[in-house]
Formats: structure tokens, sequence, C-alpha cells
């Protein structure tokens, strides 16, 4: 059955609170989750409070604050710092978004509370395990696949046609969307999910590939597609603005067409 | 849960790849039929609600040889059975999903599916009998 309640070991305790920084006039709150695998201990939520008028505004450059002045062992992946890799999505207020796009003043008063992408397997800290979701995407075939015989120059492409991959070309797998959904929290292991969908549509709908009847061949299952229940999380939690649940409904809606 | 915990598949750390996992038996090809299905008996039922609530309440107070009366006439009779019809054929594939979502026992999902196969079906064949016997007046 579903497992409605966290497993024993992964029970949140209280954490620790570390210490105001000295000298500080206005800092703000920041509950960070915590867990090691090395220590054998259940996770748990640290407090920090974090110099505003020593860092940047968004979330992320709390974090990299705290990392570099409070706690070097919180662990979180970043690196464009500009919402373009999507290596910091993370649950921040309870929403899943990108830290470095969402400011720490957008968040309503009280503490910043950050938790990992949910539902995933955590490696440490704010880390998630997305195996699993990069195998979705992988399963999809996200390249062009042509028989005709490869052009002197480009595959062409109309304006027209170009235009219908956007809202679909732009996402960029930071697995807000999939990890915000409810029908992939209970089966991310058969469902493909929002994110590998969105994309699976993208190549679906670009007018140069040539194998779109057996790309929906291999998604047209009970699991893989129709596990969507236009819950419409994807949409509100995506931080490029995309909407996945629209995608997938493209899909069903071409798998109807194609019978009828 | 993990991977390994799904589908009556071994427990223990798998060697499978994850692309492997996620492929697992393959598409079914199929379930484009079911939620097709469901959205033309979703239709059915939201045009035939009104009818339906309409003679509802025609046959309200009413004792057995006034309904059957009513039930008599043949365009009240086929609005019926197809409510019946749509809705229980609507309510079967709708219970499947929350099967399909929530149980991930295999063995415990095929004889809940089997089961609501029967219910659904018992419901339909009982209301359909009801209404025919009603409206040829015996």
């Amino acid at each position: 059955m579903v497992e409605f309640a966290l497993p024993k070991n992964s029970k949140i305790n209280g954490g620790k609170t570390w210490p105001k920084p000295a000298g500080a006039t206005d800092v703000r709150e920041f509950r960070v989750y915590r867990w090691n695998p090395d220590d054998g201990k259940n996770p748990s939520v640290d407090t920090y409070y974090v110099d505003t008028h020593d860092c940047g505004p968004m979330v992320l450059d709390g974090l990299i604050w705290i990392k570099n002045n409070i706690d070097p062992s919180l662990t979180f992946r970043r690196s464009c710092r500009e919402g373009v890799c999507g290596s910091c999505a993370m649950n921040i207020d309870g929403q899943n978004t990108l830290a470095c796009t969402r400011s720490m003043h957008d968040v309503k008063d009280g503490a910043v509370k950050i938790n990992p992408l949910p539902h995933q397997p955590v490696v440490k800290d704010l880390v998630p395990d997305l195996t699993n979701f990069y195998a979705q995407y992988a399963s999809v075939e996200p390249w062009l696949k042509t028989t005709s015989p490869t052009p002197q120059k480009e595959w062409k492409q109309s304006h027209e046609d170009r235009e219908k991959l956007d809202g679909l070309y732009e996402c960029i797998l930071c697995a807000c969307c999939s990890t915000s959904c409810p029908s992939y929290w209970w089966n991310s292991e058969r469902y493909l999910g929002p994110a590998a969908l969105l994309q699976a549509n993208r190549w679906v709908s670009d007018s140069r590939d040539e194998a779109t009847g057996e790309r929906l061949d291999d998604l047209e299952d009970p699991f893989r597609l129709y596990r969507c229940h236009t819950i419409m999380n994807c949409a509100k939690a995506c931080p490029k603005g995309l909407n996945p649940a629209e995608a997938i409904a493209e899909l069903k809606l071409k798998m109807v067409e194609r019978q009828i | 849960m993990s991977f390994d915990e799904s589908h009556g598949a071994p427990k223990g750390p798998s060697m499978r790849t994850p692309l492997g996992r996620v492929r697992n038996l393959g598409a079914a090809h199929s379930g484009t039929s079911d939620f097709w299905r469901q959205r033309i008996t979703g239709v059915a039922m939201t045009l035939l609600m009104i009818p339906v609530i309409v003679i509802v309440m025609m046959l309200l107070g009413r004792n057995q040889a006034g309904a059957a009366q009513i039930l008599g006439s043949l365009p009240i009779a086929v609005i019926l059975l197809l409510f019946i019809f749509a809705s229980a054929w609507h309510m079967k594939i709708g219970m499947q999903v929350v099967i399909e979502d929530y149980i991930h026992n295999e063995k415990l999902k095929l004889v809940s599916i089997m089961l609501n196969n029967f219910f659904s079906f018992a419901v339909a064949l009982a209301s359909t009998y009801a209404i025919l016997k009603l409206s040829s007046g015996v």
C-alpha cells in the first residue's frame, strides 16, 4: 500500500539552533533539513540566523552565506545561480522551486523553511537522489530520431512548427514538477512524471522527428502516461512558468486522435 | 517505497540499471480506451443528470403502480438505462484508477480489480433488471 507516514528512520527530530551572528542588525531565520548518512541518526531541522545585510537577496544566497559563515557541513547542489541549470531545486516554504530565483523576501513572515525535494531518497541534507528521474528522462529518448537520409545541411522546420516547441524546450529538468506530483509520489517507479512527459511531448511535437508513432507507442500505458490525474501541482511548481499538465493533456489527445 | 518492494520484485538491493528498472516490462500499449470511455461516460452522465433528476422527482411519493406507469414510457426507461450504463462504467473505471494508484501489492491489486469489475457489473445488472421489471408493469 501507499505509505502515508514517514518510515521510522526518516522521522524528523529537533535540530540544533546555531547562534545569531555577532553584531548583525537584521537577521533572517532559516530552518533547514539536515540528514547525514554517516552518523546513523534521524533527520533534523537546524535553525540558522542569516545576516541579510551581508548576503544577497535570494534563498540560495542565504544558504551559501550559512555554509561560508556558520556551518560548512551544510550540503546542497548549486551551480549557475540564475535559474538555468536547475541544480538548486528544493522545497522552500512548502513549495518546490529554485533557491536561486526565490527571494527570501517573498517568503512570508517568519522562518525560511527549507527541505529537500519531496518523496525522493536523500543523499545528504538538501541533496536528493534523482537517479530514477534522470533514467525516466532517458527512457523517452530525448533526441531527434529519423529514418530519411540525413540532409546535406540541417533538418528544416517552418517557423510555425518551431513555435509548437515553445513552452516545452525551456524545461531545465530541475524535478520541481515531478516531485510535487502526488501521483508521482505514489507510483514513481512506473509513472514517468510531469518532467519526462513534457520532454516526451517536446519530441512528439517536433515536426522533424520521424518516430512520433513509436514514441506514442512507448508512452501508451496505464502507468507511464495515464497516472496523470490533472492535479496541476506541476504547473504551480514549475520555476520556469511551464505547464507540464497541458503537455500531458496534449499527449493524451494525440493518443485519442490516432484511435478515432 | 523502494523500487524493490513494489510489484512482487525480490527484496534486497537491485543490480538492474536505472534505465532497465524504468523500462521494466515495457509499455502496455493500452489505457487510451479507458481514458476515452471515462470521458464519454462523464459527458453522458452530465447530459443525463437533469432528465434523471426530473424523473426521480416525478416518482417521488408514488406507489408501485404509479412508478410502473411512468417507467412504462419508452423514453423515460431509456434515459434511466443509459444513465445506469454510463454511471456503472464510469464507476468501474474510476475505482480501478484509485486501486492502481494506492494498492501496490500485485496480488491484492488483481483481486481488488476483479472484485471491482464484479461489483460494477452486478450493480448495473440489478438496476437494469429493476427498471425493466417496473417498466414492463410486472
